[in-house]
């Protein structure tokens, strides 16, 4: 498939960095690696609900105009808030030419956008183009026994236009996680809003909100709940600690990784390269036939 | 003395549908926005209130906390059967008070240690929805 | 005066005649100004000049130091002496350089949406958006790299629409990765070395016990290049 032109966003450089090591690691092993776009700038998220609100196009704007200077006409996210945002825009301002062209007009030190480049997130890339059967082939490490709560939260999957999958009943990350042998759990809370934003100045509203997916995940039966977002991922990590001070049964062991984690573990990633959690996880898993 | 910012309360369904471009009448009040808001709970009048005082041109929505509490998951909006993107009338709510500089949420409130946990896109978009 | 060519500029939307090829600032004190403050080294290092102008019969404005600029016929312009952009306290000694405490003391970077205002308004050419999207992600080093030839004017405060104050945020950047991570330059050890063991002592103590006469004389007559010295 060749080398995929990666929008990292300002977490996965710094707190989320994990979830961006384990990324390029799988992507290596599949032969088609994430090649960082150049010169990138923040996303700007949350994608802007207003009509008139051309301003907080911009940033996203600028990262197209990048793309196009690598030659290239798509972006793959990572993180499932720049992927959301990023690709909303790219559907608005691909289609209207009145707006493209008013955002160019102020961008005069950049070369016009042109209005082609598409978004897709990483989940969809393994999904239609490397395939779950590849997976599979390429998995060494069996995550045969772990049970995983795969969680969607919002941008993945909302609004429709840009939504990965159906958000009444996505499954994509599932699939993928069982691709390498893990065994998704249904729980009802797949696709409900962690409380993003709201942890910086109303964190009981995420902590809430949060708390119930934990709690559901666990009643699952689920050793982990695996995310695509690092503020998911955050959320749900002071969750697990709000809920374990308040004595929640089975809420201490359940762990929360990134879904690329888990593909690189199963991937064969080095032992040394995996976080404690996806150790303490592996160790949940029946080993291969012949062992690992 | 300091001047007082004020927020615009004339014209309300007018200037949230314009900001929105959405049709608040569209709306029959079948509920399905509010069963499925996971913060309606926490909100001082149902999503499928908000609508209803759009309709009725109630000034007094603007000091509802509903648009505070909204966290743009957009389940109303996939979930409406008439089509009418309520994030989007949550989203200009928003910025009636934004865009007059009137701020929901302050910087000096929060902590070095807070932003130090916090991964950035926090702080980015809850500066985006709470900060004009 | 008589043939002392002169050109019509508009300072703070009032008509003068100027000379021709001087600088912004040398038009102004020759049209009667006197600068008590917006000014300073005079030589584009200090920042104190910054100056907004635009040309006659366009809307784009431009940004400038006074003292580096030549005025033009048909010049609108006022001077910006002052940004009042807070700066955060802090000791340099107790920053953890691993963390983003860039984004710790400065918060309000997260508002920024890449609208590059800041850029187009910077004096010096720097790339400031960039370092400002750097300090963003936590990458000290990159900060530090794109803003060397910062001299906090505050023209890209002024022009924020997120009001992030790039400079304050830049300095504490070259700061913190000075003493963290880049290597001390040996000239400056050297001089540090040669003030700590007294070299200068002599001539630091006639300074100080100088008068205000005796200092300005000796202002007056100093010698700035190196081969002037000596002899």
């Amino acid at each position: 498939m060749g080398t995929l032109t990666y929008f990292p966003g300002c977490s996965l450089k710094d707190n989320a960095k994990r979830f961006e090591d384990a990324a390029f690691f799988v992507m290596e092993q599949l032969g088609s690696p994430l090649l960082e776009l150049e010169k990138w700038t923040c996303c700007g998220t949350v994608y802007s609900l207003t009509s008139d609100d051309l301003m907080h196009q911009i940033a996203p704007v600028r990262n197209f105009v990048r793309a196009q200077q690598a030659g290239s006409d798509e972006i793959v996210a990572l993180c499932a808030m720049c992927y959301n945002t990023l690709a909303r825009t790219s559907q608005r301002i691909n289609a209207d030419e009145e707006e493209r062209t008013k955002i160019n007009a102020f961008m005069n030190k950049e070369p016009d956008y042109e209005g082609s480049v598409r978004v897709r997130h990483l989940l969809q890339v393994l999904r239609d183009n490397v395939g779950w059967a590849t997976l599979t082939d390429k998995a060494v490490r069996s995550l045969e026994g772990l049970k995983v709560a795969a969680y969607y939260g919002c941008t993945l999957v909302r609004p429709d236009e840009v939504g990965i999958d159906d958000m009444e009943h996505p499954v994509v990350m599932a699939d993928a996680l069982e691709a390498v042998g893990a065994e998704p759990v249904t729980f009802p809370f797949e696709a409900e809003c962690c409380g993003t934003y709201q942890i910086v100045d109303e964190p009981h509203l995420a902590l809430e909100q949060s708390g119930r997916i934990l709690r559901s995940a666990v009643r699952a039966g689920a050793h982990a709940i695996v995310t695509a977002c690092p503020l998911c991922q955050h959320n749900l990590e002071q969750a697990v600690g709000a809920l374990s001070e308040g004595g929640v049964e089975g809420i201490k062991n359940i762990q929360v990784v990134y879904f690329t984690e888990l593909l690189a573990a199963a991937l064969g990633a080095d032992e040394g390269n995996l976080t404690p959690a996806v150790r303490d996880l592996l160790a949940a898993c029946v080993p291969a036939e012949g062992g690992v | 003395m300091a001047r007082t910012k004020t927020i615009p309360r004339e014209n309300l369904r007018e200037r949230v549908e314009e900001l929105s471009g959405e049709n608040v009448f569209a709306c029959y009040q079948c509920g399905m926005c509010s069963s499925g808001c996971p913060y309606a709970e926490q909100m001082d009048r149902l999503p499928s209130q908000v609508i209803r005082d759009l309709q009725l041109g109630d000034a007094s929505l603007l000091d509802s906390n509903a648009m505070w509490v909204c966290a743009s998951c957009l389940a109303c909006e996939v979930r409406c059967p008439k089509g009418v993107d309520l994030a989007k009338l949550m989203e200009a709510l928003r910025q009636i008070h934004l865009r007059k500089a009137v701020d929901r949420m302050s910087l000096d409130k929060l902590s070095k240690d807070d932003i130090r946990k916090l991964p950035q896109i926090a702080l980015v978009a809850s500066l985006r929805k709470k900060s004009g | 005066m008589a043939d002392e060519k002169l050109t019509q500029i508009y300072i703070m939307g009032k008509a003068y005649d100027v000379p021709v090829g001087v600088t912004i600032m040398d038009a102004m004190e020759y049209a009667g100004y006197r600068f008590i403050r917006g000014a300073g080294c005079r030589s584009g290092f200090c920042g104190a000049c910054g100056t907004v102008y635009r040309r006659e019969g366009e809307y784009r404005l431009e940004f400038v130091l006074a003292c580096q600029e030549m005025v033009e016929e048909g010049m609108h312009l006022t001077q910006l002496p002052f940004t009042p952009a807070p700066r955060s306290d802090y000791t340099l000694s107790e920053l953890d350089p691993s963390e983003n405490v860039l984004l710790q003391h400065y918060p309000e970077v997260a508002r920024c949406v890449s609208c590059n205002t800041c850029t187009k308004a910077c004096p010096q050419e720097i790339e400031v958006m960039d370092y400002v999207q750097a300090a963003l992600r936590g990458d000290l080093e990159r900060v530090a790299e794109l803003s060397f030839d910062c001299i906090s004017c505050g023209l890209c405060a002024m022009r924020c629409p997120a009001d992030i104050k790039h400079y304050h945020v830049a300095q504490m950047a070259r700061r913190l990765h000075s003493v963290s991570d880049s290597p001390i330059p040996e000239h400056l050890k050297t001089r540090m070395g040669e003030l700590e063991s007294g070299a200068f002592r002599v001539e630091l103590d006639e300074l100080v016990s100088m008068d205000l006469d005796g200092l300005k004389a000796k202002y007056a007559k100093r010698v700035i290049e190196k081969e002037e010295v000596a002899t």
